[in-house]
């Protein structure tokens, strides 16, 4: 086989985690929403703030809740020259470990200092808050160098029980497809469909799967497969979910290529739903020419061949 | 109580990008060279057990992919930790310990140079109150080292030096990403990366992969000609908080160490699981290992970090040593989380 470079693409991953937070969290995130700062009392009497939900030394629960400044000392610190996506603050910041005064223990959080040379151990910082709190530690948009005037008045409003946040995730990744991968990938963009045959078993794996998941050893021999094969098991979707791109009913299939030993998961159009059976015969239906790449999405669905059904044993062993 | 032994070591070199986002590849000549290594087939192990992250991979269930490179029919025993696969050693000592099983290979694989590695592991750390803000690893070590540098632990002169140690000491192991001779002054000169850290006290970003096969008693006897036996394991976990521990020192490594017996005896060699230089300082002091002990004599993480592997490669090659005979009793460590939060320790000897 010549050797060529592995396909690869960027992955972009985004989701929004939901969580529900325990009594403490919920009094801790209710009391940001009013600009204001709360700590958990340990069992030893030390002041944890953020609080923790449970004791460092006894992970006793821990229920005491008690207020602490917004006003604090570093206690140590470091230069992010270069902010990475999501972090506090888009320009060059200081993490710092922060003391808040009446508290025992320090918080994590950004401190905007400007440069690294107006940041040291001791210096005295204070919460800078973002415009609406809502409940959340980035109702805490950063730390700022504390100018000794009197801190900011906490919202008196008392506001509804936190009970929930919400934090979105989103990661960048470069995906990179194994050189067997690749080769099915660059078929594809042809028209062609590429498996390969375990050296050790005989088995045709389409896609080629790198290793061969009976012996463990790389799928090496190239075999062209036919856009043609049999239905062994499908299902049909009546439930409409976000990003369906298909009008319910319709039906989503295992179709094993003639000559493959494992099935590829496919669309069968061109016949009502209730008509799709296992054994059914089915035929590629291809997207037009211009418009292929090194995607499966090449093929746009299955339709019924017209061919008589395959027997049961045909597939038997594939199900 | 059933005698457990770690009777084989493989690994992949650590490389910048290796491979594929899922990594399998990776593990199919190391299966192919530790059960050669053994004279054992796949067929002959009782227990599989890997570690991996699907944060690194950046997709869910990625682990099940890394079972083709096993060749899993007909079906096999087989485990998974979402940690660094030191931790999955320990499923499958204990698995053995059951008397299940007289065999178990482990293994972990990753390819942290797919996603952005410092700011992916932001993801491990307290979901309520931490993450949300993307603290990035290397500014939590950093964090980590000024504390101690203002405490008068260390400085960075001696950091530095923990750097040209291990870059000197990676110059015999193929498998590392860095290696070679420093001279500290010269890296004292470099910029910061995360004040007060400088590139030479931070791992590299690296893939790779390695794999242990662990086996009881008699079996590893015929198996092995010196099986280094694992007289003492065990791993315990700080405060996700991390305001709420001291972070110049680490008490789960202390408590770790003491709960595997690491002092009841003298120790050759010490492989420290240390992804920083100044980690690898506190960790020796907290694991009470002093002059006489070969620290990294492999150069350690600082010159090769295959995440979710690494840990495992500091059992495999602390075990190594006693394999080729040059040390009676050695000690590897694994590390995860933030600032050296969770620590096994497993200390073996010959016998």
């Amino acid at each position: 086989m010549e050797t060529e470079t592995a396909l690869s693409a960027p992955l972009t991953i985004g989701f929004t985690y939901t969580r529900s937070l325990g009594p403490v969290l919920s009094q801790f995130m209710t009391a940001l929403a009013e600009r204001r700062i709360l700590g958990s009392r340990g069992s030893d009497g030390r002041v944890h703030a953020p609080p923790a939900e449970y004791d460092p030394v006894t992970y006793a629960p821990l229920t005491e809740l008690v207020e602490v400044s917004t006003v604090g000392t570093v206690q140590t610190w470091t230069w992010m020259n270069r902010p990475l996506d999501g972090q506090p603050l888009g320009r060059p910041f200081a993490w710092a470990l922060i003391l808040l005064d009446g508290a025992d223990t320090p918080m994590l959080h950004a401190v905007d200092a400007g440069s690294p040379d107006r940041v040291r151990t001791g210096m005295r910082v204070r919460a800078r808050w973002v415009a609406e709190p809502a409940g959340h530690i980035r109702d805490i948009e950063c730390f700022e160098p504390d100018g000794g005037c009197p801190a900011a008045r906490a919202t008196s409003t008392s506001s509804e029980p936190v009970t929930m946040i919400e934090t979105p995730i989103q990661l960048r990744y470069r995906h990179t497809t194994s050189a067997e991968e690749s080769r099915y990938l660059r078929g594809l963009a042809t028209g062609r469909l590429l498996g390969q045959r375990c050296p050790a078993c005989g088995k045709v794996y389409i896609p080629p799967r790198g290793a061969c998941p009976v012996d463990g050893v790389p799928t090496t021999d190239e075999v062209e497969l036919p856009d043609q094969g049999t239905v062994t098991t499908f299902c049909i979707v009546n439930t409409p979910f976000a990003g369906q791109r298909i009008t319910p009913p319709y039906v989503a299939a295992y179709v094993l290529l003639d000559g493959a030993d494992i099935a590829i998961q496919h669309l069968i159009l061109g016949c009502p739903a209730g008509e799709v059976r296992m054994g059914m015969r089915v035929r590629a239906v291809w997207r037009p020419r211009e418009e292929w790449g090194t995607t499966p999405e090449n093929i746009d669905h299955f339709r019924p061949s017209g061919e008589p059904d395959a027997a049961f044993e045909s597939y038997a062993h594939h199900l | 109580m059933t005698d457990v032994a770690v009777i084989g070591f493989a690994e992949a070199p650590c490389r910048p990008e290796a491979g594929t986002t899922s990594g399998v590849e990776l593990l199919v000549p190391v299966f192919r060279d530790v059960l050669a290594a053994a004279g054992l087939s796949r067929r002959d192990i009782g227990f599989w057990c890997s570690g991996s992250s699907d944060y690194l991979a950046g997709r869910a269930f990625s682990f099940v992919s890394a079972v083709d490179a096993i060749g899993a029919f007909p079906p096999i025993t087989e485990s998974h930790v979402e940690m660094d696969a030191a931790w999955a050693l320990y499923e499958a000592y204990v698995k053995i310990l059951t008397g299940e099983v007289d065999t178990a290979l482990v293994y972990g694989f990753g390819k942290s140079s797919a996603g952005e590695l410092r700011r992916v592991l932001a993801m491990q750390l307290d979901p309520y109150l931490l993450a949300p803000l993307w603290p990035d690893s290397v500014s939590i070590a950093a964090l980590q080292a000024r504390l101690c540098i203002e405490s008068g632990l260390f400085s960075e002169k001696d950091m530095a030096e923990v750097a040209v140690r291990s870059r000197a000491n990676a110059i015999r192991n193929p498998s590392a990403q860095v290696s070679g001779i420093a001279e500290v002054e010269e890296l004292l000169g470099a910029p910061y990366v995360a004040d007060p850290l400088r590139a030479h006290d931070c791992a590299p970003v690296g893939d790779g992969a390695a794999a242990v096969i662990l086996a009881s008693g008699d079996r590893a006897r015929e198996l092995c000609e010196r099986p280094a036996w694992i007289s003492g394991i065990a791993h315990q976990v700080d405060s996700p908080g991390l305001g709420m521990r001291d972070l110049t020192t680490s008490r789960s490594a202390a408590g770790a160490g003491a709960a595997a017996g690491l002092g009841e005896g003298g120790l050759d060699v010490a492989e420290l699981h240390a992804p920083f230089t100044h980690q690898e300082i506190l960790l020796a002091r907290a694991l009470g290992i002093g002059d006489g002990v070969e620290i990294n004599p492999s150069g350690g993480v600082l010159c090769g970090n295959p995440m979710f592997s690494a840990g495992l490669s500091r059992i495999g090659a602390a075990a190594q040593r006693i394999h080729d005979g040059t040390a009676r009793r050695t000690a590897g460590h694994a590390t995860s989380g933030p600032a050296l939060q969770q620590n096994l320790v497993c200390v073996m000897e010959a016998r």
